[in-house]
């Protein structure tokens, strides 16, 4: 795998950022299947049926997040952070990890949770400000989301050190947006992954938006372009092509698990709603460039290739969006379910053992507590 | 049965919102995360989608209406008889603790079981509010408990019953009656009341507001003097005093004539330059500063103005100024001569694009047909608002009022 600037991958659409040129692309927008002869071998085995089951994972996703932001406008939930548009990046690269893989996430990968087998249930506890972590790491292969912007690369690339350790042929993914890269610790992590030929992807989503801040003001040049400077190679993609996330992804997977160190994908994609339900992009945005990606659905293109093979037939569509339909209530039901915390349960899991400042604090947190009538 | 759907927090943090559009009406039926209303926050416009599928019952509050969170916005009549009527109402993001009986937050006194003896008497409860619930941030609640302070015999004075820190301070010393913040012995405080308020509001807003560039112009006015002493001994001054700062008047009157650009003010995407010239007179009374107007000014002669003046001020020195009359100046004159300066930086009337300091009327030594003469000089200091203004027009003006007053027969050329 190399960092390759080849010629561009002629599309029907017309691409609405530079970004796209020279990116890996097998499905075009237009729904039309090509192969590409570095990474088309990695998806050769994905057939009609393969592909619905993405089709149908996206939809699912897509769904998850519409209920969820409209749990957080009917008082549910405190924010929900939104990935609408970035269903293929995210299906995709969570679908080329293996169980014993382990995904560390910054908090807008809903789908990469999804694919790793957290429930819906599961995903909005936290977001309803009712825990501070909704799911068990090791059960699924993924850490609790990162809010702090790069964090996690740090830490992936750790496990990666750890894996290596163990003799593991299991891999770390980082996952993390395109203002990610600009932080000190996405540096540090390429520094020690290179250095320690560490078994890490860094999987960038370049959504274009970090929050009101376009990517073009945070690099002049492609963001796969930095990580040739920590001597990691990086491969662009087309972030709404499922099947080129998917094969781009396997391939940097193997080449890690046989030993060739840390790769850097960046996944272009858009972010097509707010930042979070607390934000209005509509203050900073261009409409015409959210109309421009709305072309370039990653939904859109997999239904009209499924739809024109006779795959996804009327039926099929309709079991897929009652599919997501059973999710998205099942979700809404536990999440209007989830009962208030215990305020004492606060301090329960801020240290693995006893420390003496905590157990002052949670005594007279417990006093203040008491002195309300009506406190248990 | 019916539900109620109060406002939840939209963004993060928020306490209101604005009802921007209903897009349902009483009556209609409703689906679950249809589209019921437009909603503006502090942060964003949202689309509120329906918590409920069901019929629409009542709608609170009409658009353009600000919305606190917590409070109702609209209830649905669903047909849903697997809850009670009484089933309790899901407690939002936003809304705070779960409410009593009686609408207001589960809060209640500490628990004392026994006072001590030393207690100080309880201060009297408004209106039995401290009997029901203790209202107090945890700070304050520390600060008590140092102090060995019963929160339940404080009187409240904050907002809503909030006890506040002075509060705690006041009931462990109640000997010290003063309010805090304290000031060092020998201070004296005095409220900021009345014209002293709205001087200070004023000023802040034009300060902060108007770019202000002041420019100076110190002038040989010795002919305007002779002129004024001349014209004393008339027939038609002869019941008026006609003084300097009514000459001043007419020199910038009849500048503006030629400078109608200054007489202008600043109205956010426009500037409104006024024909007439309603000259605002700055004047030092008991009660403070206080601009009267006087109306049309360009139409008095110089008598007049003079007349109108003397009025003026003695009208104002009496606290007798019509509200109307101390508004609507489009140019304002500060007359700081009169306290022996020689100049200053004028502040400009909120809103006015300029102002004019005169200075003392002093005699110096002064070139005069080419040698030194002791001359009747003053020093003129202009204020202009950037925005409005460039130096070249307020400098302009300014020379020309220094013109006229220094030689006031160039005023029959015009």
């Amino acid at each position: 795998m190399s960092h390759t600037v080849a010629a561009p991958r002629a599309a029907g659409t017309p691409d609405p950022d530079p970004a796209l040129r020279g990116a890996v692309r097998i499905l075009t927008p237009d729904g039309e299947r090509r192969d590409d002869a570095e990474y088309g071998g990695q998806v050769a085995d994905v057939d009609d049926e393969a592909l619905l089951a993405l089709y149908d994972d996206m939809v699912v996703v897509r769904r998850i997040d519409t209920e969820a932001t409209n749990l957080q406008r009917q008082g549910e939930l405190a924010l929900w952070p939104p990935l609408l548009g970035q269903e293929a990046a995210q299906i995709g690269s969570a679908r080329a990890l293996r169980t014993d893989d382990f995904a560390f996430t910054s908090y807008r990968e809903n789908g990469v949770a999804y694919c790793r087998g957290v429930t819906p249930a599961e995903l909005v506890p936290v977001w309803r400000g009712v825990t501070a972590s909704g799911w068990d790491p090791y059960r699924v292969g993924m850490a609790t989301p990162q809010v702090i912007i790069a964090a996690q690369t740090l830490h992936a690339t750790g496990y990666a050190l750890g894996l290596q350790h163990d003799g593991s042929d299991a891999v770390a993914i980082a996952y993390f947006g395109d203002g990610a890269t600009s932080e000190g610790d996405a540096s540090e992590a390429l520094v020690f992954a290179a250095t320690y030929t560490a078994p890490v992807v860094f999987f960038c989503q370049n959504n274009h938006w970090a929050i009101s801040e376009p990517v073009s003001l945070q690099s002049g040049s492609s963001l796969a372009g930095r990580a040739a400077g920590f001597g990691v190679p990086s491969v662009t993609v087309d972030g709404n092509d499922v099947l080129a996330v998917l094969a781009v992804t396997r391939a940097a997977l193997a080449r890690a698990r046989a030993g060739g160190g840390p790769s850097f994908i960046e996944a272009v994609t858009y972010r097509m709603g707010p930042h979070t339900t607390a934000d209005d992009p509509t203050r900073y945005r261009d409409p015409a460039e959210l109309e421009a990606w709305r072309r370039l659905d990653p939904i859109d293109r997999v239904a009209a290739h499924l739809t024109a093979r006779g795959v996804l037939t009327d039926e099929r569509r309709a079991a897929v969006t009652a599919h997501a339909d059973e999710v998205a209530h099942a979700m809404r039901a536990a999440c209007t379910a989830l009962p208030d915390p215990d305020p004492m349960s606060l301090f329960e899991h801020v240290y693995a053992t006893a420390h003496p400042e905590l157990d002052r604090q949670k005594a007279r947190y417990a006093r203040y507590l008491d002195s309300f009538e009506d406190a248990r | 049965m019916i539900v109620q759907f109060r406002l939840p927090d939209l963004g993060e943090g928020l306490t209101e919102s604005e009802l921007v559009q209903w897009k349902v009406a009483e009556g209609d039926e409703v689906g679950l995360d249809q589209i019921i209303a437009e909603v503006e926050t502090a942060k964003a416009m949202v689309e509120l989608p329906s918590p409920h599928a069901g019929i629409v019952e009542r709608l609170y509050v009409p658009p353009g209406t600000t919305v606190n969170v917590g409070e109702p916005l609209i209830a649905f009549r669903i047909s849903d008889g697997d809850e009670p009527d009484d089933a309790p109402q899901p407690n939002l993001v936003g809304y705070g603790a779960v409410p009593e009986s009686d609408g207001r937050q589960a809060r209640r006194p500490r628990r004392f079981a026994a006072a001590p003896a030393a207690a100080p008497a309880p201060a009297a409860a408004p209106d039995g509010a401290a009997a029901e619930r203790v209202r107090a941030t945890p700070p304050v609640r520390r600060l008590a408990e140092q102090l060995g302070v019963h929160l339940a015999e404080v009187h409240a004075t904050g907002e809503h019953g909030l006890i506040t820190r002075q509060d705690v301070e006041l009931a462990a010393h109640p000997d010290s009656a003063a309010p805090v913040p304290a000031v060092a012995e020998g201070v004296e405080r005095i409220p900021v009341t009345g014209v002293r308020r709205r001087t200070a509001e004023a000023m802040v807003a034009s300060a902060f507001t108007a770019p202000h560039v002041t420019m100076f112009l110190t002038v040989d006015v010795t002919a305007t003097m002779e002129l004024l002493e001349r014209l004393r001994t008339t027939a038609e001054f002869r019941d008026v005093k006609v003084t300097f700062l009514a000459a001043v008047a007419k020199a910038l009157c009849l500048a503006a004539a030629d400078h109608p650009e200054v007489n202008a003010r600043w109205a956010g995407d426009e500037i409104h330059r006024s024909r007439a010239v309603h000259l605002g007179i700055a004047a030092a009374t008991p009660r403070g500063l206080v601009v009267p107007v006087l109306r049309d000014a360009q139409a008095s002669g110089l008598a007049d103005l003079a007349r109108r003046i003397a009025d003026l001020a003695a009208t104002a020195r009496a606290g007798r100024t019509a509200p109307a009359d101390l508004a609507g100046s489009t140019i304002t004159i500060s007359n700081v001569g009169v306290f022996g300066v020689d100049a200053g930086t004028p502040i400009l009337n909120p809103g006015e694009a300029a102002i004019l300091a005169v200075g003392q009327v002093a005699k110096r030594p002064w070139e005069w047909q080419g040698g030194i003469a002791l001359r009747s000089v003053t020093t003129l200091s202009l204020s202009i608002d950037h925005r409005v203004l460039d130096g070249e027009q307020g400098s302009r003006f300014l020379a020309t009022i220094g013109r006229l007053l220094a030689d006031p027969a160039s005023a029959f050329t015009r």
